[in-house]
């Protein structure tokens, strides 16, 4: 299963939209919460909001998840390790009131399990994809340094 | 010799990030405060306290919610005050420093453009104020280490 979310705060019908384009081809159940968006998806089972026991359950449970460039759905991925694709929100179809989504996006594109799709053809490799590696629980060399940072001031 | 940390983050993503900094207070004695109930046993984080949540959309809330941190603080003593955000955090930070602790204040990852609200009512004081964007320290004055992702 392919679970897809866009947050609580803002409507994504971009991605949405794409993954209904999609899903036809992919074989594979895809469930989206999608919020505020507006629009006519058949080809997914569409959620508006879920529980925080309900999200959970379908994020762990699914194959791979696919978001927007949100910092808790990456901390998620890597907390539950599993493979996650990003689409980062872009300022310019108003997606989101700046550019932050292409800023994270563009430090986690190098992550472990974090696979940034920057346009349609990448979402579409990327779900087809059989083995995608997960999200790693593993501090990555940035996090493991503001540790040493915070340690060495409380130390002091 | 061990220190007394209080560690505070609002409930949701600012929480989820101050449960990542946790290796950084191993061997030392901590108390964790967040606003939402049933978050830290979630994360295992003993032992903890639950204080109002307040933001400056509701400045009459922030009355109760500082007395309440104030009082848990006053009972607690920290040599150390750390947070993430978001307001209630800066409200711990400004509480420990008047009452002697070194104070660390962790911006969100959430802001790689610039620093939050919360973030700039804090610098004032924290001792040590951080960025987790190197630009956005950089902007700012800042300091950069590192960041949670």
């Amino acid at each position: 299963m392919i679970f897809a979310t866009v947050g609580t705060q803002l409507p994504f019908p971009r991605l949405i939209d794409a993954l209904n384009r999609l899903a036809p081809d992919l074989a594979e159940e895809v469930v989206a919460q999608v919020g505020r968006s507006k629009g006519d998806w058949p080809a997914l089972d569409i959620r508006r909001s879920l529980t925080p026991q309900d999200f959970e359950a379908l994020f762990t449970s699914a194959r791979v998840v696919v978001a927007h460039a949100g910092i808790g759905t990456i901390l998620s991925a890597k907390r539950w390790q599993k493979p996650l694709v990003i689409v980062p929100r872009r300022h310019a179809m108003g997606e989101h009131r700046n550019d932050h989504q292409l800023a994270t996006a563009r430090q986690v594109d190098s992550m472990p399990g974090i696979h940034v799709a920057w346009d349609a053809d990448d979402l579409r490799r990327l779900l087809s994809a059989p083995d995608l590696p997960p999200a790693s629980e593993v501090a990555s060399p940035s996090h493991a340094a503001l540790i040493g940072r915070l340690r060495q001031f409380i130390e002091t | 010799m061990p220190k007394r940390i209080l560690a505070i983050a609002s409930g949701g993503g600012h929480w989820q990030q101050l449960m990542l900094l946790r290796p950084a207070f191993e061997g030392h004695d901590v108390i964790y405060l967040t606003t939402l109930p049933g978050l830290p046993d979630q994360f295992d984080a003993h032992p903890h306290a639950i204080v109002p949540d307040c933001n400056r959309d509701q400045m009459l809330a922030i009355l109760p919610c500082g007395a309440m941190l104030l009082a848990r603080m006053l009972r607690f003593r920290p040599h150390v005050v750390i947070s993430t955000g978001a307001l209630p955090g800066a409200m711990a930070l400004a509480f420990g420093r008047a009452m002697g602790a070194r104070t660390i204040w962790v911006d969100s990852v959430a802001n790689a453009e610039e620093i939050s609200m919360s973030g700039k009512l804090a610098r004032r004081v924290a001792h040590l104020w951080m960025s987790q964007w190197e630009q956005v320290a950089e902007a700012n004055g800042a300091e950069y280490a590192g960041s949670v992702l």
